[in-house]
């Protein structure tokens, strides 16, 4: 298979489903003529025309309120933020209108759209701009959450997300946009939504990680490994619907678990799927459940200080020998 | 139309403009065919009914929630809905009943879901705020002020993404354009010539605060020029001026894909909502302004051009009393919704984990 970054296998996934379907479009920031903030959306223009790929005003509400009104009317938006930290400015039309417009309507109007951009921190760019959303709009029900760790899952994902009849937040890691790995060619590869991925079996310890922190938590597997404990490594992929049959049953075989996030950890996704952990599989615990989550302050501009705000391999690490009480 | 505040106005004021208004009509009932004029006159006349009884029916506790009522304002939902076709959408804030009926809901749907029946339009799952229905293109009821402006935006980008001759029609109160919603959409349906037409239904007061209280610049219409999109200010209380102005919004819109603002002033007759005791405003204003109510000044208008008989004003009160009667009825005897009900139409694929 051919190997390719994140970024373009997403480019990949938005221009196959685009010649698909003629009902998708793509709007958003810089998505056209500038070719994507970050080059997701290269070439789309050139191809699929300025009437699919358009380039919005800076105003988040307005054009994701936008896309949740075409979407009534039969087409399926994808919608960019430039970064998730601008989404912010959208919640009222995400949460509001998309996600309960099927209930509070009935089952009458389904909203097929896609919300998609870079989640999470990025270099150096501070407070605003890195921030990881994920457990504000997993909060809902009505919206699908998905956060991809790979190139293939990332295609396959996207692809399966902008062909579901539902809302879905897309976040990418703008760190990861150069990852590569190998991803497959054929248009009718997808991987389904609310499936969790073993990314590395072992015996010993389980680590839930998403997103940046799944290269981070195979890192940390790595050096276990040298240190004689072999760790499962289990990437949800999907935040709502959560596979959590998959975790539980790593637990089960691991008794021991450590949850990695970017996020806080304050009413986050490790917080949910601990309890979910403590509610299903609590007499198969050796230890009580770790987090390692990032730092409870806003993100610092400084290097030194923002690497001390995020999730190391050293503490993962860490907290695996914590739970397995090696030190 | 003065534009001085409402509590200002005083009775001769009020009257010599429904006056005005009534002039203006009868000049012009010639213009339109005979079935549409008795149409609109008696959907006013349902709307304005079919409110009362919903009332009633509120007080006496078989409606819940919140209950935002239109009397006062029927000139402009279904002035501004008899200039469309039934392929075309309407969008509308949480003061949606009228605009419902308008559009082509059944009375006996509306009036269920207003009583959280299973036989509601959506299903008892939505309420008087959020009414929907399919089959007439009625997208909602939406009950956060400004949100339906971009989601009618987008339906607008639909029928121009697709080709359709669609207008899509969104209303408004004065005080959602203080919303930043309002403002990015304007701007968005004119950069890309967008067939929507934004109906500010300016009745004065956003809940208990007046628009004097709220806006710098209390010329909504003029707004548009900030955005170089095509506006009008309508007289809300005369039901054919709104639809004129409706129709030609609705042409420059079908046939050049453009949006238009139409600033309606109107009055709204009842309280923000049923449980709004009103101490903003004296009961003498509101008295006042109920001399020109525009259903009054359309059957004025009618009968003394000889549109209309007494008989057929008889009979159009005898009819719609019975329909409304029977919506009562048929929303007291459908069943609750299913307690399975509560799960069902969260997502369109529901995904088993």
């Amino acid at each position: 298979m051919p190997v390719v970054t994140m970024r373009e296998a997403l480019n990949q996934a938005l221009r196959e489903e685009m010649r698909r379907d003629e009902n998708v479009f793509l709007m958003g920031e810089e998505v056209a003529e500038y070719q994507g903030a970050y080059k997701v959306t290269k070439g789309l223009l050139e191809e699929l025309g300025p009437k699919r790929v358009i380039d919005t005003p800076i105003t988040e509400l307005g054009f994701a309120g936008l896309g949740v009104g075409a979407a009534m009317a039969g087409l399926r938006p994808v919608i960019e933020f430039m970064t998730f930290n601008f989404s912010i400015l959208a919640t009222d039309q995400i949460i509001n209108s998309a996600a309960k417009m099927l209930y509070m309507s009935g089952g009458q109007y389904n909203i097929p759209i896609v919300f998609r951009g870079p989640g999470g921190s990025a270099f150096q760019v501070s407070s605003q701009h890195s921030q990881a959303l994920e457990s504000w709009f997993a909060h809902f029900p009505g919206i699908k959450v998905v956060m991809p760790s790979t190139p293939a899952d990332a295609k396959g994902l996207l692809k399966s997300a902008i062909r579901d009849d539902d809302p879905v937040i897309f976040i990418e890691q703008e760190r990861m946009y150069g990852n590569k790995g190998e991803v497959s060619d054929d248009p009718e590869f997808t991987i389904p939504l609310g499936v969790a991925d073993v990314k590395r079996e072992g015996k010993d310890a389980t680590i839930v990680a998403r997103s940046l922190m799944v290269p981070i938590a195979l890192k940390a597997a790595d050096v276990l490994e040298q240190q004689g404990v072999s760790c499962e490594v289990i990437d949800p992929r999907t935040i709502r619907p959560l596979d959590i049959k998959t975790i539980i049953k790593s637990v089960k075989k691991t008794n021991r678990v450590v949850v990695a996030e970017e996020s806080h950890a304050f009413c986050g996704v490790a917080a949910e799927i601990s309890q979910e952990i403590a509610e299903q599989a609590f007499d198969y615990l050796d230890a009580p459940v770790k987090r390692v989550s990032g730092v409870d302050v806003p993100m610092p501009y400084a290097k030194n200080l923002e690497q001390l705000a995020i999730p190391s391999v050293d503490q993962i690490v860490a907290a695996v020998r914590e739970v397995a009480y090696l030190d | 139309m003065d534009q001085e505040a409402p509590e200002a106005a005083d009775s001769q004021t009020l009257r010599e403009h429904g006056e005005a208004v009534k002039e203006a009509q009868k000049s012009r009932l010639g213009d339109i065919d005979r079935e549409t004029l008795v149409n609109i006159y008696h959907q006013m006349v349902l709307c304005r009914r079919f409110e009362e009884k919903a009332a009633e029916a509120y007080s006496a506790g078989k409606i819940g929630g919140f209950c935002h009522l239109y009397i006062g304002q029927e000139a402009v939902a279904i002035g501004s809905i008899s200039a469309i076709k039934k392929k075309d959408y309407v969008l509308t804030s949480y003061r949606e009943h009228a605009h419902a009926i308008a559009k082509g809901m059944s009375p006996n749907a509306v009036m269920a879901e207003l009583f959280g029946k299973a036989t509601g339009c959506s299903k008892g799952k939505g309420g008087s705020m959020h009414m929907f229905d399919k089959e007439v293109n009625f997208l909602g009821g939406h009950a956060i002020v400004g949100g339906q402006i971009p989601l009618a935006t987008g339906v607008a980008f639909a029928s121009k993404y697709k080709g359709t001759d669609q207008v899509t029609l969104c209303y408004f109160g004065e005080a959602a354009v203080n919303q930043g919603a309002f403002h990015e959409s304007l701007n968005m349906a004119q950069l890309w010539k967008l067939p929507c037409i934004y109906i500010c239904e300016n009745n004065r007061y956003g809940m208990g605060t007046s628009l004097e209280r709220a806006m710098s610049s209390h010329d909504i219409s003029e707004k548009a020029c900030a955005y170089d999109i095509a506006a009008e200010f309508v007289d809300g209380m005369d039901v054919l001026a709104v639809r004129d102005a409706t129709l030609r919004a609705v042409a420059r819109a079908r046939e050049h894909y453009l949006p238009t603002l139409l600033e309606v002033r109107t009055y709204r007759f009842m309280g923000h909502s049923m449980s709004d005791p009103g101490n903003y405003r004296t009961r003498a204003e509101i008295e006042r302004h109920q001399e020109r109510d525009p259903i009054k000044l359309f059957h004025a208008s009618l009968k003394e051009e000889g549109v209309m008989s007494d008989a057929e004003f008889e009979k159009i009160e005898a009819d719609v009393k019975e329909q409304v009667e029977e919506s009562l009825r048929f929303a007291d005897e459908s069943p609750l919704p299913d307690p399975k009900e509560l799960y069902t139409d969260v997502y369109a694929n529901p995904i088993e984990v």
